[in-house]
């Protein structure tokens, strides 16, 4: 984190409530300028609510929005320099793509608006197609004349509400890089809405993961990844396995924790372990697990149960004594299979494992994987 | 997450079509038009054919009405009653323009904010129309005479000066007055301006206007650039379903009105049922008729509707 700048966006305990049902929980985040933040979590967690606050399109139950130094809580929509591309894209219909594109120029009185609008839409690669009306374009085409014509305004902020969500996965990919690329070339702050926690982590710099109304983690995809804080985001952004242990006192070696489960010394590094917590889960990814011993000090013996080969990888499901299954991912790189029905060594290093304070539920956003 | 979406594009209007279909299913769409073409023509074609006939005879009832080819009837009939057609237009028109003013904003709150009371409101606008027409011109008569609420707050808060100033009333009273008829007129007319603009606007998608305002339009400005222009099909059928039977209208300015007030409609009334002229009656229908159309050919162009013709 820098030093703070005048046009980062900060919300301080924001808060929605509808009626006795709290949507959004009192919510703290800075997000610093130009940069591409994401806003990830299950259907109904609130990430539309939360946008809508910083648009001005919902009035906040309790809290402040900030931009840099100015306080924008009690203005309307129309008086932020804040940007919205709708889910649903919003583009008027009656209107040719380049009156939407240059619709928000003109309320602001841009002598420059048929310009600027004609640039925008050549930077969404949309050249050419000004004359149509919305209708006669495809829904990636509707989705970049949306986009063009939020970010023709060059807002403080630009807040995007699953603007993919219906595209197909080919177009959906595409698009992703190009929103990229869009926002690495303009340099605006872009607030991406998202369920699709891939999409997320391959487009934004920042993530924060949000749960029924609260965040509960933020922090760059690779951070969240290796070292999630709750079951919750453990299991949202991609698999884990988790097994539950005790903290054993002391320390074996430098910067390495002993956790006991199920009669097994497994080691995790010491800060990847919550302080003051007896009781955790320990967790590890499936692809940081091998089978034999090659993976490093912590080993579990198991049963094959299940070999399913993808590709570039094969997956196992490995059962351990007590009955718990581990899945075991492994390149396909040519080295020895194992069978069903094989007992098998599984092995991880101290520092790929990651410690989560054990009071939680293990399989708290686990089923959200199914709809993405 | 369906592919459709993303592969949505417009229809080629080249090529398709013809080579798939089997050509026997051609017929089908002028099959399905027979019964109203069938219909038009024995109610409309035919009626305005002997109309248009018995408007060129001449004669009387008693010796009968025989076709001379007299085209002059139409000048005639337009100087003797270019005053009654202009205020038959002028007073449709006013009742037009209130009819809108008033059911614009009753339209937009049945579509946009009633709710769950929606199909009450639109029951309570449709309401009137479990009377006769009659009827309910008659309680007008009730509502405007002197000796009721309606004109003594007009007279107290100076509204019936207003009216004497422009033109709409000659005394101090409301009733029998052009204000009259054209109150009449905007009441009777007024559902048929609320529903077609009640149906444009319940397709405005909210949404839009959210857009709008993150766009930084103001409240005005997102009414002016998208309500408005979204909510045209619905103004001009509206507007049209009110001044049309409006202009033709002949109950309202014999129950409200006085003798300056007469309405085309009534003229064509007295010279078929009472005079029993029915070449004079039968022009000045033509000429109602063309001036209407006319009218309303130029208005449908300028408000850029053209699919409406
Ligand atoms: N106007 C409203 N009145 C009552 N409840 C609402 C309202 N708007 C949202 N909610 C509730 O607030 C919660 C959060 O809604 P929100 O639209 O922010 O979810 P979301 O995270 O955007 O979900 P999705 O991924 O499905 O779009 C939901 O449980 C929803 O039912
Ligand atoms: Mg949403």
């Amino acid at each position: 984190m820098g030093e703070s700048q005048k046009g980062d966006l900060h919300l301080v305990a924001l808060t929605k409530t509808f009626g006795a049902f709290t949507a959004v929980q009192p919510m703290d985040l800075t997000i610093p300028q130009g940069s591409f933040f994401a806003l990830l979590g299950p259907s109904g967690c609130g990430k539309t609510t939360t946008l809508r606050m910083i648009a001005g399109l919902e009035a906040p139950s309790a809290g402040s929005i900030r931009i840099g130094e100015q306080d924008i809580t009690a203005t309307k929509a129309h008086q932020r320099n804040v940007n919205t591309v709708f889910q649903s894209y919003a583009l008027f219909p009656h209107m040719t793509v380049l009156d939407n594109v240059m619709f928000g120029l003109k309320r602001r009185g841009d002598k420059d608006a048929r310009r600027k609008a004609l640039e925008a839409l050549e930077l969404v690669q949309l050249e050419g197609l000004g004359g149509r009306k919305p209708a006669q374009l495809s829904g990636g085409m509707q989705q970049r004349v949306a986009l063009a014509r939020a970010l023709v305004n060059r807002p403080d902020v630009l807040l995007l509400d699953e603007p993919l969500g219906a595209l197909d996965l080919k177009l959906r990919r595409q698009m992703q890089i190009e929103l990229k690329r869009i926002q690495q070339e303009v340099g605006l702050t872009f607030i991406h809405v998202t369920h699709d926690q891939e999409e997320a982590m391959t487009m934004a710099d920042t993530i924060a993961v949000m749960n029924q109304g609260v965040v509960e983690q933020i922090g760059d995809p690779a951070t969240l990844y290796e070292q999630p804080r709750s079951t919750f985001v453990a299991n949202f952004l991609g698999q884990s396995n988790l097994l539950r242990a005790k903290v054993v006192p002391g320390s074996p070696r430098e910067g390495v924790a002993l956790v006991r489960s199920h009669d097994a010394d497994l080691e995790v590094a010491v800060d990847h372990l919550p302080q003051g917590a007896s009781d955790v889960w320990l967790g590890v990814r499936p692809e940081k697990l091998r089978l034999g011993e090659s993976g490093g000090p912590n080993r579990l013996r198991g049963t094959v149960r299940d070999v399913s080969f993808t590709g570039v990888a094969i997956q196992y499901i490995v059962r351990m004594p007590w009955g718990r299954e581990l899945t075991v991912v492994q390149q396909n790189d040519g080295s020895a299979r194992a069978t069903l029905g094989e007992d098998v060594t599984v092995s991880w290093a101290a520092e790929h494992g990651f410690a989560l304070d054990a009071s939680q539920d293990a399989d708290a956003g686990a089923m959200v994987e199914d709809d993405v | 997450m369906s592919e459709a979406t993303a592969t949505r594009v417009p229809a080629s209007p080249l090529g398709t079509g013809t080579a798939a279909t089997p050509a026997r299913r051609n017929w089908v769409p002028y099959a399905l038009l027979l019964p109203g073409l069938l219909w038009l023509t024995v109610f409309f074609v035919l009626p305005m054919i002997t109309l248009g006939s018995q408007s060129l005879q001449e004669g009387n009832v008693d010796e009968g009405f025989v076709f001379t080819g007299n085209v002059g009837i139409y000048a005639d009939a337009f100087s003797r009653y270019w005053p009654h057609m202009v205020r038959s237009l002028s007073y449709a028109g006013l009742a037009t323009v209130l009819a809108l003013l008033l059911g614009y904003p009753l339209a937009y709150f049945i579509a946009q904010k009633a709710g769950r009371w929606k199909n009450v409101v639109l029951v309570l606008v449709i309401a009137p129309f479990f009377t006769s027409f009659l009827i309910r011109t008659l309680a007008w008569k009730t509502i405007l005479s002197d000796n009721w609420v309606v004109t003594q707050w007009a007279q107290q808060l100076g509204i019936t000066d207003v009216l004497q100033a422009v033109g709409l009333t000659s005394t101090d009273s409301l009733l029998f007055s052009p204000f009259a008829v054209v109150m009449g007129l905007t009441y009777n007319f007024l559902p048929f301006m609320i529903l077609p603009l009640y149906a444009s606007l319940e397709r405005l998608d909210p949404r839009l206007l959210e857009a709008a305002g993150d766009l930084y339009a103001t409240p005005i400005q997102a009414f002016r650039r998208v309500t408005w222009p979204l909510s045209l099909p619905g103004v001009v059928a509206g507007t049209l379903l009110t001044f049309i039977p409006a202009s033709g209208d002949f109950i309202n300015a014999r129950l409200l009105g006085n003798t300056q007030t007469t309405m085309i409609g009534s003229v064509i009334d007295s010279q078929f049922l009472r005079v029993l002229d029915y070449p004079l009656a039968a022009a000045l229908s033509f000429v109602l008729l063309v001036v209407i159309v006319t009218l309303v050919a130029l208005y449908v162009r300028k408000a850029g509707t053209e699919e409406l013709l």
